[in-house]
């Protein structure tokens, strides 16, 4: 399914390419090449750790955060923010994983004028570095999300300068 | 089991076409509105339902006055409003007239003695009012009592009196279970727990001064997690309430509950309150399997050690856990069955923390009382509420019962805070 949307995806850059104007061709042509074997690449690579990642993330969701977020991410209204769709989500991966790492008091997530009140447990000495970035792509790749793995690095990095 | 269903399917149909034909039998008019919105609840046969009104978004606690207004507090304002005023002036049931006031958003009101009294979170305000005509005088607003803990979780206050000019309020415990850190699992709790000195308990305020706070008031019970549903009975004198129980049982010790059992425990407790009454929160939570106060797991509990629960406060009646009781009312009106007469409502939001088990609870439910002790077990009142299909997260639910009150002519009021609906309950019309 990945794969199949993968090359819909590259196919779609293509036709663009070409339908620009023909003084750019030349050197449209090679970049788009090397574009496609640069994704085939990926593509390859990514959909393994990809996979293999949102599975081992939504055993950690199960264990650690569906109590409150639910099993289809929709969460508990005026309580706990629902993780569907959101650009707490979606956006910034830093400000994503800091919220793991350190939680929340209740009550700064607003979402289109609800706001939550349950505190979000820091999960810095629960999770280690591998769970954390698992869980939030699994985060990211479900209930209707499409976004960025998180990778063991970044956690890592971010980690250590929020010590 | 898929009988079963089957069976409870075909009752409910049976059920909510009986509802519909009883209330086909207002006018055409009122009947086409009811047709066109009337939600899915389902009541014991006698009982008809009038939607009053929809669409108030976060309507919590609600009270009618005695001409038949009905006053709602909204925890979200609407059109900068966070007391909203339905008055019917045709008797179908229906608001046609709607107005608010008051700029603050908050949970609690109830009517004593000429006044309308109203809760944001922090603080308690009160209003003159015309109960004939349903006249709210908003010049004459007095803070009665101010600077009360709000921390985000369990903040909003709910409010009763007594009859002798005493106000109660409830203030929520910003916390699970008092640990050091608030719902990490491991992390132990506090002993003792310092919260217990400005929240998890009901304080009692005069009704007539203004600007009290703690150094004026009294904590008159302690060990209450959460209190959103509480009533003076009239018939014994005393308060009644109802605890939300503690969250993540399993969660936090699989090795004592398993998931099931996390979801049908604590207990959600009725307890009849005498003044200084400790009920044990957080050291303490009533074990559904165990039928007893227990030692909560954070204090060295095994669901086995009584320990220092013994002596706490006991609950008169328990319901299967994080049903999330919202509201309580003791029924003093004649327009009901004789059965009805002087016995509790409980409307139960509904669970979030018994997931991934199903969700439970988004009903009205009764219990019998006889001399302010219940005389029966607890019955569905009305459901229907969630519109669930099996496995449904809370979030779905498509209404969840809020606030309850009493018609002057014995009609029961519900609300709902999920889309702000107001029904009326009423027997044999």
């Amino acid at each position: 399914m990945y794969n199949f949307f993968g090359w819909q995806l590259v196919t779609g850059n293509l036709h663009l390419a070409f339908t620009q104007h023909s003084k750019h061709m030349k050197k449209v042509i090679p970049a788009v090449f090397v574009f496609i074997f640069a994704t085939a690449f990926a593509i390859q690579q990514q959909p393994a750790g990809l996979k293999a990642a949102i599975a081992r993330g939504k055993t950690v969701y199960e264990n650690a955060c569906l109590a409150c977020h639910q099993q289809d991410g929709s969460g508990v209204p005026n309580m706990n923010p629902p993780l569907a769709k959101t650009k707490w989500v979606l956006g910034d991966k830093k400000a994503l994983t800091k919220i793991i790492l350190k939680g929340l008091q209740g009550g700064e997530i607003e979402i289109d004028g609800d706001t939550f009140h349950n505190p979000m447990p820091p999960q810095e000495s629960v999770l280690n570095d591998q769970e954390i970035a698992d869980v939030l792509t699994y985060v990211r790749n479900s209930f209707g999300n499409k976004a960025s793995m998180v990778t063991m690095a970044e956690v890592k990095a971010l980690r250590a300068k929020l010590k | 089991m898929k009988k079963k269903f089957l069976l409870a399917c075909t009752v409910m149909i049976v059920v909510t076409a009986f509802a519909n034909d009883t209330t086909r039998l207002h006018s055409s008019a009122t009947a086409k509105a009811l047709k066109e919105d009337a939600p899915p609840i389902t009541l014991p046969q006698g009982f008809t339902s009038v939607v009053v009104t929809s669409g108030l978004g976060k309507a919590r606690h609600l009270v009618v006055a005695a001409n038949g207004d009905v006053f709602v507090k909204l925890e979200k304002l609407k059109d900068g409003k966070g007391i909203i005023r339905l008055h019917d002036g045709n008797g179908d049931g229906r608001a046609d007239e709607i107005s608010g006031f008051g700029n603050y958003r908050g949970t609690g009101i109830t009517i004593k003695n000429g006044y309308l009294y109203a809760s944001s979170d922090q603080d308690v305000y009160r209003y003159k009012i015309d109960e004939k005509t349903g006249t709210v005088d908003t010049a004459s607003e007095q803070k009665i009592v101010t600077g009360l803990v709000a921390k985000n979780q369990h903040e909003t206050k709910s409010l009763t009196l007594d009859n002798e000019g005493n106000i109660y309020v409830n203030i929520g415990a910003p916390s699970n279970c008092c640990q050091v850190q608030d719902r990490v699992k491991g992390s132990p709790g506090q002993d003792p727990c310092p919260i217990l000195e400005k929240a998890g308990g009901i304080w009692q305020f005069k009704a007539d001064k203004t600007n009290q706070s703690y150094g004026e008031g009294v904590r008159y019970a302690t060990g209450l997690r959460n209190v959103v549903g509480l009533d003076w009975n009239t018939q014994v004198n005393e308060l009644y309430v109802m605890q939300h129980g503690r969250d993540m049982l399993y969660q936090f010790y699989p090795d004592l509950f398993s998931q099931k059992e996390g979801a049908e425990n604590p207990s959600e407790e009725m307890f009849r309150i005498k003044k200084g009454a400790d009920c044990g929160w957080p050291y303490c939570y009533y074990d559904v399997d165990k039928k007893e106060k227990l030692l909560n797991p954070e204090y060295g509990g095994d669901r086995k050690k009584t320990d220092r629960c013994a002596d706490k406060t006991k609950s008169i009646v328990q319901f299967p856990g994080h049903l999330a009781p919202n509201a309580l009312l003791f029924y003093t009106g004649n327009q009901f069955p004789d059965k009805y007469k002087n016995g509790a409502f409980i409307a139960f939001h509904g669970s979030w923390n018994r997931a991934p088990e199903p969700q439970a609870g988004f009903f009205v439910v009764f219990v019998p009382f006889k001399d302010g002790m219940p005389s029966g077990k607890w019955e569905v009142f009305a459901d229907g509420f969630s519109g669930f299909t099996q496995g449904a997260s809370t979030g779905k639910a498509k209404y969840r019962p809020c606030g309850l009150a009493q018609g002057p002519d014995g009609s029961l009021y519900v609300s709902d805070d999920n889309n702000g609906m107001i029904w009326k309950v009423s027997y044999g019309k």
